[in-house]
């Protein structure tokens, strides 16, 4: 496709969306004037008008998958004879399987907590000093790149070169130096599950930061400076003042990168693809959409597994929903 | 007055250990994608911050290029294939002695040839006898290199490693996913806060919990939609609008949540006038809601663009992995796999994936943070 095909499609693509909504509105307000302005008419055209392609996209990219999602699971490789729990039962037994729930549970306990942590620690720290916005700058910088880009970053970082050689990847040369042999840290079973969570949470923290400069604005400054004046440490202010305060912001900051964290793939896939049992789930469900021609049960298994992971999110999210709706 | 203390110079440096370890990762990167490509792979990236000394063996021509003036035999050379930039302090023809001799002195070899170099790498070999061998003998040189870079990786990559296209590709992706959601989604909100019809709590409801549905709970039955459907109508299964309108649908839940509640918190009063002075619902749409809405716009455009421009999944299920549709995501990942030891394009390439984002990052910082900050919620 060349240059300028590209260029043609894109454009169309954008204007087909913006016609539909001019001309169909245009059309009704011209119909409207015709039957001399019955707002009966138009209450129920309109409303159908507005909401059609967004609900037809809604319908066939969230909710039909979602369903037809978990009725693939209970089908064979090809989703057409019912099998029952045969797939569940696979996952079950399924040695790949298990490394990646363990490694999943690994990643949803470290990530979001170490982020939050961070986050919390130098969004307080970046408040205090004159150059405290050119630091936070620099650590939201990497929120804006691609997961894949942040690992050749950190790829880079982690190369081994042979005990002899001169080392290129920052770690190694540091450890060299310090007189220790050199690692190949991406082989390392167990341990280099930590090394790929290092770049989520070197991501991740980015997104804490900002958060919680905006929610450390609305403390009171007057409660900080009451607690001074009686004489209490910095220290003691973060733990009995801050950390009280910002406690509904931990909880949705810590949910965020939980949710991101849980559907992780483009890190591990660019980085191990999975070797060296470094899979999780969503690497696992990509394999099996394409192994062997593909197995939608399986695939689907796995794409329901981590469903289940948000469930508890989702439920509290529409009680809170619900709950802003009564007042 | 401002007052020194303990504790506010621990601050700083605590927050300076912080952005140090948070900026040498890509600062790493950027410094080796303008770095020659041989050094690059035999040394690390902080050493070509500095003046560097290094010792290496280079050996002088042979006999064929030798020439003959007053009854001397004489091969002149340059010891470096290009100018580098490297300045030699000293130089040694035994692997014993490598800095026997200073720039510009003679040294003398066993068979009496003499040989003479200068700082820039040029050196003169002298001997009363023919030279009868067909390599020449070795000099042992200590240089000091000056810090030099170099756009040779970016040429290399944009226009040979198919990064350019990617680049492109990328582009033609990003832009209409990123457009397309925002025009159906205002509408949506709109209606979602404006406008009474049936069932639209229920539509609020089932946005809400898409918010947080993993887009892998859709990854398997939408490639079947677009195999079945490319199959019916004789066209190819992946493309471009298919791309387009997934990144649609994983991104509208987040998109209309987002302009749902920038749109409740407008003035009621204002839409009230202008539906008393005979206004309809797309006027008040058009007229009122869009100028109000363009720093909610900005934001979540950043959002969804940087989101699809950054994505690689989307990108590797719904496009066929060939040059004139792979986007740059999924190009470094094959590179990773292809060209891993190379890694002046893995750098270089990188670094061109993220020059859009970080454009955006910089000069729309204010946008992108407030659109975060706004509640992003992303399946």
């Amino acid at each position: 496709m060349s240059f300028f095909n590209l260029f043609f499609i894109v454009f169309l693509g954008i204007l087909i969306f913006v016609l539909y909504f001019h001309i169909s509105n245009y059309l009704l307000d011209y119909l409207g004037k015709k039957n001399n302005g019955s707002y009966n008419f138009e209450n129920s055209i309109r409303p159908v008008i507005f909401i059609t392609p967004a609900f037809i996209v809604l319908f066939i990219f969230i909710l039909y998958p979602v369903f037809e999602t978990v009725r693939l699971s209970f089908y064979d490789k090809f989703g057409r004879e019912f099998v029952g729990l045969y797939n569940y039962r696979w996952a079950i037994k399924d040695p790949e399987f298990q490394r990646s729930i363990l490694n999943n549970l690994g990643w949803l306990l470290i990530v979001p907590t170490l982020s939050t942590f961070f986050g919390l620690v130098i969004a307080n720290l970046a408040d205090r000093v004159w150059w405290g916005s050119i630091a936070k700058s620099i650590i939201f910088m990497p929120m804006a790149i691609s997961f894949v880009g942040a690992g050749v970053i950190w790829k880079f970082i982690y190369e081994y070169r042979g005990p002899g050689d001169t080392q290129i990847g920052l770690l190694n040369a540091i450890i060299v130096s310090f007189g220790y042999e050199p690692q190949a840290w991406l082989t390392i079973p167990i341990w280099n599950n930590v090394f790929l969570m290092a770049i989520m949470i070197w991501i991740q923290t980015g997104l804490a930061l900002v958060i919680f400069s905006a929610a450390l604005r609305g403390i009171p400054k007057e409660t900080l400076e009451a607690a001074r004046i009686d004489g209490a440490s910095e220290l003691k202010i973060f733990f009995s003042i801050i950390i009280p305060y910002l406690e509904q912001t931990i909880l949705v900051i810590w949910t965020l990168i939980t949710i991101i964290v849980l559907r992780i793939f483009d890190i591990i896939f660019a980085m191990t693809n999975g070797e060296w049992q470094t899979g999780v789930l969503a690497n696992l469900m990509y394999d099996w959409m394409f192994r062997g021609g593909g197995d939608s049960g399986r695939g689907s298994v796995l794409a329901i597994v981590i469903m289940i992971g948000v469930i508890p999110i989702l439920a509290w999210n529409l009680y809170k929903h619900r709950q802003e709706q009564k007042i | 007055m401002k007052k020194i203390n303990i504790s506010s110079v621990l601050s700083q440096l605590l927050l300076l250990f912080f952005v140090i370890i948070w900026i040498i990762p890509t600062f790493g990167l950027f410094i080796s994608s303008l770095r020659d490509k041989d050094l690059l792979a035999i040394s690390g990236w902080w050493t070509s911050l500095t003046t560097t000394e290094m010792n290496e063996i280079y050996r002088m021509a042979g006999m064929e290029e030798q020439i003959n003036k007053d009854d001397f035999f004489i091969i002149k050379g340059n010891l470096f294939e290009s100018n580098t930039g490297k300045k030699i302090q000293s130089f040694g023809i035994s692997s014993k002695k490598i800095n026997e001799f200073e720039v510009g002195d003679i040294a003398r070899f066993k068979d009496n040839s003499e040989v003479t170099v200068s700082a820039d790498g040029e050196y003169i070999w002298k001997s009363q006898k023919e030279f009868s061998k067909k390599k020449g003998k070795r000099l042992f040189i200590t240089s000091l290199s000056p810090p030099s870079f170099t756009f040779d990786n970016y040429k290399e990559v944009l226009f040979q490693e198919g990064i350019g296209r990617a680049f492109l590709n990328t582009t033609a992706v990003a832009l209409p996913s990123t457009l397309i959601p925002l025009i159906i989604c205002s509408f949506f909100a709109y209606a979602l806060t404006w406008m009474k019809f049936f069932g639209r709590d229920t539509l609020l409801a089932i946005i809400i919990a898409s918010l947080v549905v993993p887009l892998q709970m859709s990854l398997i039955p939408i490639l079947t939609i677009y195999n079945d459907f490319g199959a019916l109508f004789g066209v190819a299964a992946k493309s471009y609008p298919g791309v387009w309108m997934a990144h649609t649908g994983f991104g509208l839940a987040s998109t209309t949540f987002l302009l749902r509640n920038f749109i409740k918190s407008l003035p009621n009063e204002m839409m009230e006038a202008a539906k008393v002075d005979g206004a309809s619902h797309y006027d008040i749409f058009v007229r009122i809601i869009i100028p109000l809405s363009i720093p909610a716009f900005a934001s979540i455009f950043i959002l969804q663009f940087l989101w699809c421009w950054n994505d690689l999944l989307v990108g590797l299920v719904f496009l066929d992995q060939v040059p004139s549709e792979i986007i740059l995501t999924a190009k470094l990942k094959e590179l990773l796999g292809s060209r891993g030891e190379n890694w002046e394009i893995l750098t270089t390439g990188a670094f061109v994936s993220m020059t859009v984002p970080l454009f955006i990052f910089f000069a729309l910082q204010r946008y992108f943070i407030r659109g975060l900050v706004a509640g992003s919620v992303k399946g």
